[in-house]
């Protein structure tokens, strides 16, 4: 007969403002198998897990039930207790009185008695609970990072720093992303540039990081400490061995009608192009689809120029199996489409820009050099309105209902860019709220109203009509009511931000979960930030939600400790319940191969005795390293011969008979 | 000596409740941004911006609302519900506080026989349609 001790948690008023705590340990006391109970106002805290170790050596407890909120939140706590106490972890189970019950629930009579219900299961279940020892499996001592922007790169450094082996996979030619279109950083206006491409090149030169640029990740497999990867590298069609990066190519190629991407399509670049000069790596790539030598098989300037002979148009996409012990997403964000907008006359209008297109216009490598002017007659603009929230907080199908959260900042420093180099030209900015939370955020937004002389306008733009050369903005000041007409030049629309259009199809390939918004979800908002529900991924940056650099950069280098924390390790403890298969009662159909998405389950052969005669039959063997506990295999088993240990088909009877009684 | 006026802002008010439900539009979603404002074609004629007309039922101020010009300026015309970026269709609201007040009887907006007069051969029928549904039980 086992001894049940059962501890119930009033965690402060959370559980026992909705559930009646005495009449729960009233009802504990009947229940078969309890000999101990107590309750608590925070069962999680010293003293409170001391009263759990006490107990079980004074009453020799056998089992031990805790009842009090999710397990995600403290079941390793209370088992780290009760092992101190001498028990198998293993032995102990948390009836969830907080999160399935008091949280959602007003009405404290069924309240209580779905507590009573929920600890009489657990009770019912811990009977049943066999002590468990996990095993262990190595680690693959090496990190994959997805997406190469200053995220990526941050997280790679480091990762490498600490003396591990980085892969760093970049969808395009060069690492870099979004930062390295940027032309300052706010608060402290220093270039970024000048900021992110020394980290760039370390990246390229660090002897522990390999840049995958040009690649995407195609396959994830496997688990933490032994993820299988599978990184697609596309045809570059140059050889990265032997090009030295001279740029008479980029120079020679005819085909100069696409629009550069890097440049926010403000100018055109060749079908063989580098991003941008600094790109990292220094090798260009051939757009297979404005190539005149892909699309006709006439041309071939590029092959006939190169010094080293390294265009190979032959070049297969190539694929790569690596093994990871730990994976960082960072694959950023993008802004989102402004066809919706029409009032704003983005697609229609060569001088309403977005922020990111002002970032190239104002910067010294643009395509302008750096002169601000009007892409649609390279004027000089005189008066420029900045419209804020363009489909940011927007509850409509048009735009996201989130703060964007970088373009207040943003936009106050393409202001203050503005009247830094045209004292003379006038800037409006139009917004709904002005967010500046950060250090030194709130003060340099101020700077641009009090020292820059913008005229912030709280208001929005109801719509920009096209006159002459003047874009004629209408707007309202809503605080004064006035209406207003501004004859404009130049308007620079602070566009949402939005998760890249493949998040939840790189989700569902990392078995980790997005919110509605596409941007990946975070093991906790507050305690686990960087971590992922699925162990051994890790998240950093804009993939997470819309963040400016500095909190990304944080974000990256968190992200960086806890794989560490995983590589470091030689071993890693498993968790034990797993499905086994009960030899004897297995038919042998297999079924459960073809359910388990690990693919942990394989058959093999064993000898029986039927009937008096050894014959050789075919049974199903779950691999212990590969089995993440799920269960499908359990209720597709026909026969009911496999179990998950821990959660046995006995168990999770026993517990819907004690809640059924 | 400036006097002030008692305000409690209550947006649980009976009127503003029963404007809500007439509009089924839910007013706590206005951020007053005033995009409806800066768009509104007829903004000129109003002596109430439509983004204070929220502001008002916001803070409960109702009469304010019924004894405008606004509301009668209102064409109609979706121009701000078509761009509110919080989903909310103040031309519904005008709408329905338009309808408070014409429901009430030998309120009419409009006297139907004093309408012949007014018509000429350049006025097109939506606008008699439409002037009836807008200012006449």
């Amino acid at each position: 007969m086992q001894r049940v001790g059962v501890f119930i948690c009033w965690c402060g008023t959370n559980i026992s403002s909705t559930v009646n705590i005495d009449e729960v340990v009233a009802a504990v006391k009947n229940m078969p198998g309890v000999v101990y109970s107590k309750d608590y106002q925070y069962m999680c805290s010293e003293v409170g897990q001391n009263l759990v170790k006490d107990a079980i050596k004074e009453h020799n407890l056998t089992r031990v039930v805790v009842a009090a909120c999710s397990p995600r939140m403290h079941e390793s706590t209370f088992r780290k207790a009760a092992k101190a106490a001498g028990l198998n972890p293993y032995l102990l189970e948390i009836a969830n009185i907080r999160e399935h019950c008091s949280w959602v629930h007003k009405d404290k009579k069924a309240a209580t008695q779905k507590a009573i219900s929920l600890t009489k299961a657990a009770v019912a279940k811990a009977i049943l609970n066999q002590p468990l020892i996990p095993g262990e499996v190595g680690v693959e001592q090496r990190a994959l990072v997805i997406g190469g922007g200053i995220a990526g790169i941050q997280t790679a450094l480091d990762i490498a720093d600490a003396g591990y082996e980085v892969d760093l996979v970049e969808k395009t030619p060069s690492i870099g992303g979004k930062m390295a279109q940027l032309d300052k950083t706010f608060p402290t206006l220093d270039c970024s540039a000048c900021i992110l491409t020394p980290k760039m090149v370390d990246a390229s030169m660090h002897d522990k990081i390999n840049i995958y640029s040009y690649s995407e990740v195609e396959e994830v497999n496997g688990f933490v400490g032994n993820f299988e990867v599978v990184i697609k590298q596309k045809a570059r069609s140059i050889d990265m061995e032997k090009c030295t990066g001279c740029g008479i190519c980029l120079a020679k190629c005819p085909a100069k009608t696409a629009l550069s991407e890097f440049e926010e399509g403000l100018s055109k670049r060749a079908a063989i192009y580098t991003p941008f000069p600094q790109a990292v790596p220094n090798v260009p790539v051939i757009d297979r689809e404005t190539c005149t030598k892909f699309r006709t098989g006439k041309c071939g300037v590029c092959a006939k120029v190169c010094p080293t002979g390294a265009i190979d148009y032959e070049q297969k996409d190539e694929r790569l199996n690596q093994k990871y012990g730990a994976i960082i997403v960072t694959t950023g964000y993008d802004l989102i489409n402004l066809d919706s907008f029409g009032e704003y006359q983005y697609a229609d209008h060569p001088d309403v820009i977005t922020g990111l297109e002002f970032e190239r216009l104002v910067n010294a490598a643009g395509p302008t050099a750096g002169k601000l002017v009007r892409p649609s007659d390279k004027k000089k603009p005189k008066k420029v309105v900045f419209i804020q929230c363009v489909g940011s907080r927007d509850k409509s199908e048009r735009g996201k209902s989130y703060c964007s959260k970088i373009c207040c900042m943003y936009t106050a420093k393409h202001a203050m860019l503005l009247r830094d180099k045209y004292p003379d030209c006038e800037a409006y900015v139009f917004y709904i709220d002005v967010r500046t939370a950060g250090k030194g955020f709130e003060e340099f937004q101020r700077r641009a109203v009090e020292n820059y002389g913008v005229n912030y306008i709280k208001g929005m733009v109801g719509k920009i009509f096209p006159t002459g050369d003047k874009l004629k903005v209408n707007g309202v000041d809503a605080l004064s009511g006035e209406v207003l007409e501004i004859d404009a030049d130049m308007v620079v629309l602070a566009s949402a931000t939005q998760a890249k259009p493949g998040a939840s199809d790189v989700g569902r390939m990392l078995s980790i979960s997005t919110d509605r918004d596409n941007f990946f979800t975070e093991a906790h908002p507050k305690l686990r930030p960087v971590e992922t529900h699925c162990a051994g991924i890790y998240l950093a940056g804009a993939c997470q939600g819309p963040k400016d650099i500095p909190e990304t950069v944080a974000q990256a280098s968190a992200a960086a400790a806890k794989a560490i924390g995983i590589l470091s390790k030689s071993k890693l403890v498993n968790n034990p319940c797993v499905s086994q298969v009960d030899e004897s009662v297995c038919s042998g159909c297999l079924a459960c191969t073809k359910m388990c998405p690990y693919e942990a389950i394989t058959e093999k052969m064993v000898e029986q005795k039927v009937h008096g005669k050894i014959r050789r039959r075919r049974v199903a063997e779950v691999n212990a390293a590969l089995c993440q506990g799920c269960g499908g295999c359990t209720v597709t088993c026909r026969p009911g011969a496999i179990d998950l240990k821990g959660f046995s088909n006995k168990q999770i009877l026993a517990e819907v008979d004690a809640i059924c009684q | 000596m400036v006097s002030r006026e008692k305000i409690t802002p209550d947006m649980a008010k009976k009127e503003v409740v029963r404007i809500c439900e007439i509009s089924d539009e839910n007013i706590v979603d206005c951020m007053q941004c005033g995009k409806c404002t800066a768009g509104c074609p007829a903004v000129h004629g109003m002596d109430i911006l439509p983004h204070q007309v929220i502001r008002l039922l916001q803070l409960g101020q109702i009469d304010q609302l019924l004894q405008s010009e606004a509301i009668w300026s209102c064409a109609a015309c979706f121009t701000c519900a078509s761009r509110c970026p919080r989903a909310v269709d103040i031309s519904k609201i005008m709408e329905a506080l338009r309808l408070t007040l014409v429901r009430v009887k030998g309120n009419n907006r409009l006297d139907i026989e004093k309408v012949p007069k007014l018509l000429d051969k350049n006025i097109p029928q939506q606008a008699i349609v439409s002037g009836f549904r807008k200012y006449v039980k």
